[in-house]
């Protein structure tokens, strides 16, 4: 159990009184449950009993006590979409996923859970998975569904949504096209650039779509891998300033044509990215 | 000094006195479960209620938690109240007809049925024991966990607490564990056994165990 995490959601919090939920809340997102000895780290820091806090932590839904999956699938039972068969749902994602209402599966892939009410009853009944809404659903649905998010919920989204801005991108020392024409990404020019992290070294290729994480490269990369980026061409760093809002890695920095400036977290799996542009007319 | 009316009597007392103070001070009996002089009003269970005010706008609130107003007209034994009292009593005969301190509070309300289904609770979430923990032992070892039904009380985790020291103070305020009525059969909400020239739970087996809220007991482990 790494302490040094807790430390530093705590330090980040110091000094405002009553933030409790606030604290529990960062330390839950970076551990992905509220584990016992990290409660018992707070209540020292903050100077709290272990009562109040674990007293907070057990009455929100959204804390919780136990790991959770990589996946968190709920499933709406309020009034309306009860009447409309969620129990039926409900036991259908318990068999598809071999788990019970409240638990996460042995692989920690899906943490099921139903919620009272989502505020859509129109059209419930409603499932909802990391934040992915899914309307009028039947029991036939449901194993679309978990099929759907072992794929990848936000690659479908990409393909589904069309007003995601495509943008094109070259070097920011030696302002050379980084697109990469004859290779696609989600059905456009990917961006292609040099990586090299581990001793090793090769290249990178980013889909050009914003809002998509899509990417594809000669050497796997571990999740959480910090890369450093070059340019193809130049072979230039492609390093920018600022750290990622995110997870504090560094960023890679490219001029959009159109005008401005993309900036992309070089840790594997983080989604921070910054995008400035400045008149551009896009 | 405010000066309210309690049932006709008016009276002067500080600010800040409660209603159930000035009630008793008066000698206006007022029935409690959840409140105890040294610990801080919490209002749970509702049978200190007293009816303030005239006419329609007439309503119930709690006497232990409601502070004394200037002019303030109070009522401590009208029949709403009483009625409202009786049904109170049901409801935790409902939940805990084990509690002695419950029956006694029946028998003396005159309560001669329960109509709402039997549980068989350990506790009745009065939070004596988590005010005595923490305001008079100054331990904070049990508090309330978890909300709505599954709303308990307990050590976090369910495991003994570095903070408890096995004072006890918590069994000994305890309305639901502190006494046993030994006579109530299941099927049997009321008792009303005490007030029976012999009551018959003497010639009763005693229950050997021990009932407690809270697994493990933080008093009990004393004996051991």
């Amino acid at each position: 159990m790494k302490t040094d995490q807790v430390l530093s959601v705590l330090e980040k919090h110091e000094g405002d009184r009553g933030g409790l939920i606030a604290v529990l809340e960062d330390v839950q997102a970076k551990y992905g449950y509220l584990p016992a000895e990290v409660l018992k780290i707070v209540a020292e820091e903050t100077g709290r009993s272990l009562v109040d806090i674990y007293g907070v932590a057990t009455f929100y839904r959204s804390l919780s006590l136990r790991p959770r999956g990589k996946h968190l699938c709920s499933v709406c039972t309020g009034t309306a979409c009860h009447v409309r068969g969620a129990p039926v749902i409900a036991g259908e994602f318990e068999r598809q996923l071999e788990t019970a209402v409240g638990a996460t599966t042995e692989d920690k892939e899906f943490t099921l859970e139903t919620v009272n009410c989502l505020g859509a009853c129109a059209l419930g009944p409603i499932v909802v998975v990391d934040g992915h809404y899914f309307s009028n659903v039947n029991s036939s649905r449901v194993k679309q569904i978990i099929k759907k998010t072992h794929a990848g919920l936000d690659e479908a989204e990409i393909k589904a949504d069309r007003r995601v801005y495509l943008h094109t991108v070259s070097c920011s020392r030696c302002n050379h096209s980084l697109m990469d024409p004859n290779h696609k990404i989600d059905g456009s020019p990917a961006i292609r650039v040099t990586v090299s992290f581990e001793r090793k070294h090769g290249w990178l290729r980013l889909s050009s779509l914003y809002g998509s994480f899509a990417v594809e490269s000669e050497y796997p990369i571990r999740t959480d891998e910090i890369v450093d980026v070059f340019c193809p061409h130049c072979h230039a760093e492609l390093k920018s300033a600022p750290a990622c809002p995110l997870c504090n890695a560094p960023m890679v920095s490219m001029i959009v044509r159109a005008g401005g400036i993309v900036q992309i977290c070089s840790r594997r799996g983080c989604k921070g990215h910054m995008l400035d542009l400045n008149g551009g007319g896009v | 000094m405010i000066t309210l009316t309690i049932n006709g009597l008016e009276v002067p007392v500080e600010k800040g006195t409660t209603l159930l103070e000035a009630a008793r001070f008066l000698g206006f009996p007022i029935p409690t479960l959840c409140h105890m002089d040294g610990l801080s009003p919490y209002g749970a269970c509702r049978l200190c209620v007293v009816e303030i005010g005239e006419g329609p706008k007439a309503k119930l609130v709690s006497s232990c938690t409601y502070p004394a107003q200037e002019g303030l007209i109070v009522r401590t034994a009208s029949s709403r109240v009483l009625r409202a009292r009786k049904m109170v009593l049901e409801l935790l005969l409902a939940s805990c007809p084990q509690s002695k301190t419950i029956q006694d509070l029946a028998s003396a309300h005159n309560v001669r049925q329960q109509r709402f289904r039997q549980e068989h609770e350990d506790c009745i979430l009065c939070g004596l024991c988590v005010r005595m923990c923490k305001e008079q032992m100054v331990a904070k070892a049990i508090g309330f966990r978890g909300r709505g039904q599954t709303r308990s009380i307990g050590t976090p985790f369910d495991i003994r607490s570095e903070e408890c020291r096995l004072c006890g103070g918590c069994m000994y305020v305890c309305p639901a564990c502190q006494l046993r009525c030994t006579y109530t059969e299941p099927e049997k909400a009321v008792c009303g056994g005490c007030a029976n020239v012999s009551p018959p739970c003497v010639e009763k087996e005693q229950f050997d165990d021990m009932m407690c809220y809270m697994t493990p007991c933080v008093a009990c482990e004393i004996q051991e």
